[in-house]
């Protein structure tokens, strides 16, 4: 895919995401890259909340809200719905978040995967319950303040590694993303919706609100959390993860951290623990 | 392929109900095993695994998710099945609301049964109770046959475009869930006849794209609420609707949304839901010979409440017994506290009495029947005792 391919046309606008929001702009690639041929379910999360007020209209394409922990059966039972129409070029797609992914939508994620019904999950990452004010969630990183975790006792405990999760249900398709790299992620998006069978993909979408650095800094944030290894760009497919983009410069974690207000309290040797875990994983 | 011919059968009220579900031409079944609920989802798969339904059948792995699935089946414009007990439709709380507030004209079977703790498999309506306030069009069955038309009525009433709201049936377990009763298994298209395919009134189309549920505030909020009341009320008169016209096409009526069993210058009447009102016409039956001027309102729909039909019967008696298999803990039986609400206002009103029984699995027999009607025979008007209950 090539940035002239990207279609002009929005499908979702006017929304009353926060200024330098990832999470509207994952929806906007996400549409762009499936087209008009395609439906979501939105469940508790940022996006339904700056999107799905009536009479307020943001997507023009077919979308309906959804319980917190229902996503993934929704899109399963949709799935079964345009299969039984003969709809089945019609993509079936989620928009959740980390909380809704990670924790409380776990669940039925695992179920509808297990179902093998065919749809597009994805997970907008920005690590932490923002819409309800930046509580901690299970994709909430190690050392992360949040409203629930606040310095000193900040998260302790690592990230969920949902990749593992999915792969382990023998998922057709899972992918990482993140909103700094468009192309490698509409790439993904358009891959995923040619699996006949459910797919999984994971976008790191930097939150300036709850992450604490200015709204026109997001698309930077994002390529220092690739290129400081805090996150990776991958996809499972056939049983192998493989990277799908390799940083031409690794920056020292150090640099990620300080750009945010929430990893502000860390000392140095936390810092420095962070960096031995990060070069573990790439050993 | 699917029978043919409209035959007697002799069979459970879940294999009646799963009868019901091939026949209805259901899309999807999405559903989780409960005891005593398994046997209609294990004959439906029975059905497509055969090649008798034409359906498929999405292995959830919860009933919170078997709802879900099921709205998502009606959002792409197909019609669904599901089916749950007890704990899971406990478990199903969240998303039942959902589904009414979203009016999805849905249908699903609960075998009614205790909910936990203490822990039982066994029966009482306390899980339907439960659910009361919902949304869902609640109706109580006594026999596999009432369940079996009942479910075929019920896609009627949902998908009408004056209602759009679930319907729950309900069913009592064992009673009704594990015996065998005859029962009339009409034929395909028949059914068709009376059960058009579902004509949806909004979908996920992506030539005409809609936000199909959505959020809203104050006054939308407020209105949308406001007109789902009035498609409750109204779902009272769709339900004598359906109900005249499957009698026209099938021949088997039950009454509306009460039935009235031998009140006719009745002094003392028992009013009560589900299974149990077998039994308490066997000991109308007798009371009456023995001169002793007793009947039976049997409560099909609850909601909507039937308030009208309640009033008109019950004010010319002197008392009625309310039989509860299930309360409202710190108050008193569901049904007795509805009652009472539908009969104010009235002068000099019956008396009300409040017998909460066949909890946890346990029988009514008809001598404990008769000691309510005794009961109720003796109590004077105006009064309502404490409730009391009667498993011991």
């Amino acid at each position: 895919m090539k940035l002239k391919d990207i279609a002009k046309e929005e499908f979702y606008r006017a929304s009353y995401g926060c200024a330098g929001c990832a999470a509207v702009l994952m929806v906007r690639l996400t549409i762009k890259a499936l087209g008009k041929n395609s439906v979501y379910v939105v469940p508790a999360n940022c996006i339904s909340t700056v999107s799905c007020y009536y009479p307020q209209a943001p997507f023009f394409v077919p979308f309906t809200v959804m319980a917190f922990a229902a996503t993934a059966a929704a899109l399963s039972g949709i799935s079964a719905g345009f299969r039984r129409r003969g709809r089945e070029d019609i993509h079936v797609v989620g928009l959740s978040g980390d909380g809704g992914t990670a924790d409380i939508g776990i669940q039925a994620l695992s179920g509808a995967i297990d179902c093998g019904n065919k749809f597009i999950y994805i997970c907008y990452d920005n690590e932490a319950y923002m819409n309800t004010g930046i509580q901690r969630s299970g994709l909430t990183p190690y050392g992360a303040a949040t409203s629930t975790t606040p310095s000193p006792c900040f998260e302790n405990r690592p990230k969920k590694d949902m990749m593992r999760i999915v792969a382990a249900h023998d998922i057709p398709y899972a992918a990482t993303a993140c909103t700094s790299y468009p192309l490698d992620y509409m790439e993904k998006v358009v891959k995923a919706s040619q699996v006949n069978g459910p797919t999984y993909i994971h976008i790191l979408a930097p939150c300036p609100t709850g992450w604490g650095f200015p709204p026109d800094e997001t698309i930077e944030i994002g390529r220092m959390a690739v290129e400081s290894g805090m996150w990776h760009l991958t996809e499972f497919e056939n049983g192998e993860f493989r990277t799908t983009y390799t940083p031409k410069r690794q920056r020292p974690v150090s640099e990620y951290l300080a750009t945010q207000t929430r990893f502000r309290h860390l000392s140095p040797e936390q810092i420095a623990a962070i960096q031995k875990e990060i070069d573990a994983a790439r050993d | 392929m699917a029978t043919e011919m409209s035959v007697r059968k002799y069979i459970t009220a879940n294999e009646a109900v799963a009868q019901a579900a091939r026949l209805a031409r259901v899309d999807v079944v999405a559903a989780y095993p409960i005891t005593p609920q398994t046997s209609i989802v294990e004959k439906i798969a029975k059905y497509i695994a055969d090649g008798e339904m034409d359906a498929d059948y999405i292995k959830v792995e919860s009933e919170h998710s078997a709802l879900t699935a099921c709205m998502g089946v009606r959002m792409a414009g197909a019609r669904a099945f599901t089916s749950t007990s007890s704990q899971g439709l406990e478990y199903m709380h969240e998303m039942l609301a959902y589904a009414a507030g979203g009016r999805y004209p849905l249908v699903l079977v609960n075998v009614c049964r205790s909910v936990a703790l203490p822990w039982s498999i066994w029966g009482d309506q306390q899980d339907a109770i439960q659910q009361r306030d919902t949304g869902w069009i609640q109706i109580f069955t006594e026999t596999g046959q009432e369940a079996l038309d009942m479910v075929l009525q019920a896609y009627r009433i949902a998908e009408d475009h004056r209602v759009l709201l679930p319907v729950m049936i309900c069913l009592d377990s064992f009673i009704q869930s594990h015996t065998e009763e005859l029962v009339q298994v009409p034929d395909q298209k028949t059914v068709d006849s009376f059960l058009p395919r579902y004509d949806p009134v909004v979908t996920l189309d992506v030539d005409n794209p809609y936000s199909i549920s959505v959020g809203g505030f104050g006054k939308h909020y407020a209105r949308w609420r406001e007109e789902q009341q009035t498609a409750a009320e109204k779902a009272g008169e769709i339900i004598l609707e359906v109900g005249d016209e499957f009698a026209r096409i099938f021949g088997r009526h039950y009454g509306g949304l009460i039935e009235e069993y031998r009140c006719d210058g009745a002094e003392a009447v028992l009013v009560a839901m589900g299974a149990f009102t077998g039994t308490a016409r066997e000991v109308v039956d007798e009371m009456r010979d023995e001169g002793k001027n007793v009947g039976l309102v049997k409560v099909r729909a609850f909601r909507p409440f039937p308030v009208e039909p309640l009033r008109k019967v019950i004010s010319p008696v002197k008392a009625a017994a309310v039989l509860d298999r299930d309360c409202s803990w710190g108050y008193e039986g569901a049904l007795a506290t509805d009652m009472k609400a539908a009969l104010y206002g009235l002068p000099n009103p019956p008396a009300i009495l409040n017998f909460i029984g066949g909890l946890g699995g346990a029988d009514v027999p008809p001598e404990r029947m008769k000691y309510m009607l005794e009961k109720a025979l003796a109590a004077d008007r105006g009064t309502t005792p404490h409730l009391e209950f009667i498993d011991r």
